[in-house]
């Protein structure tokens, strides 16, 4: 069976290479499912939750912000400017941001935007420890 | 003790102390040289892979955006120095600030009025001492940039850019950077951000990474101008944050070396003014024998 080679790449450094089964993305049209011998394919990410199914082992969820996603010839390459592994975030302290940062209101784009991102990073972190992601 | 010895025995104090600090410089501007390479080599994967993407975008869409094309009469354009914050880095910030006063006069001659966008204390510090107009500046992160910094600065321009020639904005882009090439060789370049030209020569030399192939036949979401529209500001981001990592790998290696050649020459220093004082000593010792001889001397002829 042919498999997916990922590779996960922040600005400042690589979050996670590796062999897939499958990568589930959020674009601005809707989440894309990526399988091996998927048609070539660069699309825009929205900011939300990468969720990889590698070849062994646990899934992963990664919380990426700002990025895209290149595919082809099997071989998936996702770019953000920050991306954090889920194992890697710590969900109090994120959930606690996520609580700061609706307080503020959404006034300022700014504060919706660090809304956001904390969401992400929670729902990421969530999807992580609950027994399926789909 | 006579009085030229002890003089010799301050100076040699003082060039002690003076040596111990540009030591303990040397020794700290190579640890963060280290680092500070390190982050220059994990940012690379993100340059190629977004290069990639950009030629790919653009070797399929039209490429005829603003970020792409050349205005006919260029009226302004915006002027990127990174120096650095501090000094004691030899010729570090002032090969920049010539560098840029270089491409300013250029671009004067051409008829085109610079805008000033300043990194770095020490270049700060010139364009206020003369009393220039300033555009923008940063300061206080040189040694250490993050994407955050970047991310300002890039917004910053960007801004200038998008906004009309007639009520201010500018028509280009300019970077001028220290290149890091190795520990002993750091080159000032300046380059063009925007428009962008890079995108014909990533396209042949992403052809030629892959042999004859052209790109595969991506499928673009949501369209191939979209997606080169949102990439392009991320690649005038990641271009300046390169920027900056380079010319914080420079100015550390920069300051190693200036500080090297400062223990070095303290060193050479000390030497000279030990031997100088071990021969005032000597003469001090022999004019004090000369006299206790003529003295005795003196005593057994009365």
């Amino acid at each position: 069976m042919s498999e997916l080679s990922v590779s996960v790449v922040a600005v400042d450094r690589s979050v996670w290479v590796g062999q897939a089964k499958s990568i589930v993305a959020k674009t601005p049209e809707g989440e894309i499912g990526i399988l091996p011998g998927h048609e070539p394919v660069l699309s825009l990410l929205v900011n939300g939750v990468v969720r990889i199914e590698p070849i062994d082992g646990a899934k992963v969820a990664i919380a990426v912000h700002g990025g895209f996603v290149a595919m082809d010839t099997n071989e998936v390459r996702i770019l953000a400017e920050v991306a954090e592994l889920a194992s890697d975030i710590d969900l109090p302290r994120a959930e606690a941001a996520l609580a700061r940062a609706k307080a503020a209101g959404e006034e300022s784009p700014e504060a919706v935007a660090a809304a956001h991102r904390a969401e992400t990073r929670v729902k990421a972190a969530t999807s992580n420890t609950a027994a399926g992601i789909h | 003790m006579g009085a030229q010895l002890r003089v010799y025995r301050r100076r040699i104090k003082s060039v002690q102390s003076t040596k111990k600090i540009t030591k303990a410089m040397e020794l700290i501007a190579s640890s963060r040289f280290v680092k500070a390479q390190q982050r220059v080599e994990a940012s690379l994967p993100y340059t190629q892979e977004l290069l990639r993407a950009i030629s790919a975008a653009a070797s399929h869409g039209s490429t005829k955006g603003a970020f792409v094309t050349e205005v006919e009469n260029r009226k302004r354009a915006a002027v990127i120095l990174i120096t650095a914050d501090r000094g004691l880095a030899g010729a570090y910030s002032s090969a920049i600030i010539k560098e840029g006063e270089g491409l300013n006069s250029l671009l004067k001659e051409q008829g085109v009025t610079p805008e000033h966008f300043l990194v770095g204390r020490k270049s700060v510090g010139y364009y206020k001492f003369r009393e220039r107009k300033i555009a923008q500046s940063w300061t206080g992160f040189t040694d250490q940039p993050t994407y955050e910094h970047a991310k300002a600065i890039a917004a910053t321009v960007l801004e200038a850019f998008d906004k009309p020639t007639a009520e201010g904005g500018v028509d280009e882009i300019h970077l001028v950077y220290t290149h890091f090439v190795n520990m002993a060789v750091q080159q000032v370049r300046v380059r063009r951000i925007l428009p962008v030209e890079i995108i014909e020569a990533t396209k042949e030399e992403a052809a030629e990474k892959l042999g004859s192939k052209v790109f595969p036949l991506y499928d673009f979401e949501p369209s191939p101008e979209a997606v080169l529209e949102a990439l392009i500001p991320r690649y005038v981001e990641n271009m300046i944050y390169t920027a900056l990592l380079l010319a914080a790998a420079s100015e550390h290696a920069a300051r190693r070396r200036a500080m090297k050649s400062a223990s070095d020459n303290a060193e050479e220093l000390i030497r000279t003014l030990a031997r100088q004082a071990n021969q005032a000593r000597q003469a001090e010792i022999t004019q004090e024998i000369s006299e206790i001889v003529g003295g005795a001397d003196a005593l057994t002829s009365a």
